[in-house]
């Protein structure tokens, strides 16, 4: 057992696992309450929270709940005790099988877990946690599409070998990809690497908005190789139409 | 110790019941009062409106014509059928509208999948969708519920915080436009139902014999719930009116089933990343309880997600002798099928997974002749002799 586990061995009780063998590392309480704050600072975080009946709604209408070891009920109470051990381990445990339908705004407070959990996992990312890394992996190709065409996914996604348990008709749209579009009546829609044709124009406000907030640099902890793409193909684009990031 | 003490205590000494920030009552009112002030401006509905309730009552108008389409990733990328049923309807009623090629996805699958971006980033991109479509003249009309239930949340933050405002607006002066939000937030399925009544009288095939099941959509109606559509006399006004209520004018039978307040399963990571879970909600929550309680024909729902999830999720359910198998598409393919629009050049079914042959031929439909139709066109394609379809090849 590694010593910061003997350290803080007494909070692995019956509901805690040991983050050795959860596949992270443990981190002192001081950084897991700066995490906290982080996530308390969030404008939104006040929006969301006004305490826990304890009433379990949230729990009843949750689809994670009913598949994983998840409860909203428990992301809410954790945030109202400010408990910082507790949200430190859902952030690295939990917080990544929320479905975000938003069902448990069901709340009769008027909580918001899945708003909260929207805020954890942004820290998550932004800290370059551990979950974060692993709920992303393999999931790079989806950031690289919509941060660099301002679509999210593409007909040409549509491949057997990525969705093999979508049936035949995956293969029949794979096959018939350029044709079927080309088919389509609204001129828009022939594209087959994006959604609908976005206008040059409009990928270069995109691109500004994503320097200009930060979001690009969200990953460059997360997905350093992804990052440094990016960043390449942003930066290059604005400097062909002459505009300084 | 696995209560922690220390905590609890801190928290009941340190609790203060503070102002209860739930959604707005009045957004739009909101909205114009940041306009006075001259903190954002309200792109106004400025064409004839058909003016419907909403959950706790308050009246929205739903612009007629003269519209931006807001298109969603998931429907054009995927069963893009659904966008083109969307345009066709439209353009079947005689109102005009624009889809433009100045519009970027919301983004919002991605945040809720992946977390890779914050409130100001998903605000500006929000913000200048809303301004591209202010500078057209056109009104927004939002196809994907996500879009629209996080549009909602958007405007929401950009009410409530004026560092988000100022902050957003910053980022849109460096692009050159202005913070412009619409009067109304206005989703698809929307303007389906507030003109079903148009629709309906340009029905041509009978779907009085079709029996569906509703799946209504979670970003729709949970998210910023106030602004959902509610009407009295469908489910007594305890669920929204929106597809129910254009499936019944049609003519068709709408059967409750218990888990309707259940999501579809999508989960937005886990649908492209960890799609087990997905097909084990959709198939035993939702596809399995609507054949067991209401053997429906067909599905209807007003989502990108949720066509996706209900449909594509059936087919490896069957390999387990799972209760599955049932059509599933949105209720604007449906209405345009009961205005005789063409299953494969309009609604696009070749690209649905989930068997809808046996509802067409209890629609009356001759799939497999219309199959060869669309066959015929794709071969026009395949010599050269056009390059694309169009609207004028579509009602051929």
């Amino acid at each position: 057992m590694p010593e910061t586990d003997a350290h803080h061995g007494a909070h692995y009780g019956a509901h805690y696992k040991a983050p050795g063998v959860a596949g992270y590392s443990d981190v002192p309480l001081a950084e897991k309450e700066r995490l906290f704050e982080q996530v308390k600072g969030d404008i939104r975080f006040s929006d969301y929270l006004y305490g826990c009946y304890e009433c379990g709604i949230c729990v009843a209408v949750c689809p994670s709940a009913r598949f994983y070891d998840f409860s909203p009920r428990r992301i809410a109470q954790a945030a109202a005790r400010e408990d910082a051990e507790l949200i430190y381990q859902q952030m690295q445990e939990d917080i990544w099988e929320c479905s975000q339908c938003f069902s448990c705004l069901r709340c009769p407070r008027g909580n918001n877990p899945g708003g909260i959990i929207t805020i954890m996992r942004e820290v998550a990312v932004n800290n370059g946690l551990a979950s974060a890394k692993e709920a992303l992996g393999g999931y790079s190709r989806i950031i690289y599409k919509i941060m660099s065409t301002g679509t999210q996914v593409s007909p040409d996604m549509l491949q057997p070998d990525a969705f093999p348990d979508w049936g035949p008709e995956t293969a029949d749209v794979s096959v018939n990809l350029d044709l079927w579009r080309r088919a389509l009546p609204p001129e828009t829609m022939h594209t087959t690497n994006t959604g609908w044709q976005v206008a040059d124009s409009t990928l270069i406000e995109l691109y500004l908005i994503w320097l200009h907030t930060g979001v690009l640099d969200m990953i460059s902890d997360v997905d350093p190789g992804l990052h440094a793409i990016l960043r390449e193909l942003m930066e290059e684009r604005l400097e062909e139409e002459g505009i300084e990031p | 110790m696995t209560i922690p003490i220390e905590a609890l205590k801190r928290k009941k000494e340190h609790f203060e019941r503070g102002e209860d920030r739930r959604a707005l009552e009045d957004p739009r009112a909101e909205l114009l009062a940041l306009e006075e002030q001259g903190e954002l401006v309200v792109q106004k509905i400025d064409r004839e409106a058909v003016t419907v309730g909403t959950k706790y009552g308050r009246e929205k108008r739903i612009q007629k014509a003269h519209l931006w389409h807001h298109k969603s990733c998931g429907q054009c990328g995927h069963i893009p059928g659904y966008s083109t049923s969307i345009f066709w309807v439209m353009r079947k009623l005689g109102y005009d509208y624009h889809d433009p090629q100045d519009q970027t996805s919301c983004t919002a699958w991605n945040y809720y999948a992946s977390a890779t971006s914050n409130s100001a980033a998903q605000a500006a991109v929000a913000v200048r969708n809303f301004a591209a479509a202010n500078e057209s003249g056109y009104f927004p009309l939002i196809h994907c519920g996500t879009s629209y239930g996080h549009y909602k949340e958007v405007r929401e933050e950009l009410i409530r915080h004026p560092d988000l405002r100022a902050e957003v607006r910053g980022i849109m002066a460096k692009l050159g436009k202005p913070l412009v939000l619409p009067e109304e937030i206005v989703h698809y399925s929307e303007w389906f139902h507030a003109l079903r009544d148009e629709i309906a009288a340009r029905q041509v095939r009978d779907m009085s014999g079709i029996v569906a099941t509703v799946h209504p959509a979670c970003h729709y109606y949970k998210l910023v719930e106030g602004d959902a559509i509610y009407d009295p006399d469908i489910y007594g006004g305890q669920r929204t009116a929106v597809v129910t209520g254009l499936a019944q004018t049609l003519g068709a039978e709408v059967r409750s089933y218990s888990t309707w307040f259940d999501c579809c399963g999508f989960g937005f990571r886990h649908i492209l990343v960890q799609r087990d879970f997905t097909r084990s909600f959709a198939t035993l929550r939702k596809i399995e309880v609507m054949k067991e309680e209401a053997d429906p024909d067909v599905v209807l729902t007003h989502d990108t997600g949720c066509v996706t999830t209900l449909d594509k999720s059936q087919f490896a359910a069957q390999a387990h002798d799972r209760n599955v198998g049932v059509a599933v598409m949105s209720e604007a393919q449906f209405a345009a099928l009961a205005m005789g629009a063409h299953p494969y050049r309009v609604c696009q079914l070749h690209w649905h997974s989930a068997d809808y042959r046996p509802l067409l031929e209890k629609m009356g439909i001759d799939w497999q002749q219309a199959w060869a139709e669309f066959q015929a066109d794709l071969k026009r394609l395949e010599s050269g002799e056009k390059r694309y379809l169009d609207w004028d090849d579509v009602d051929g």
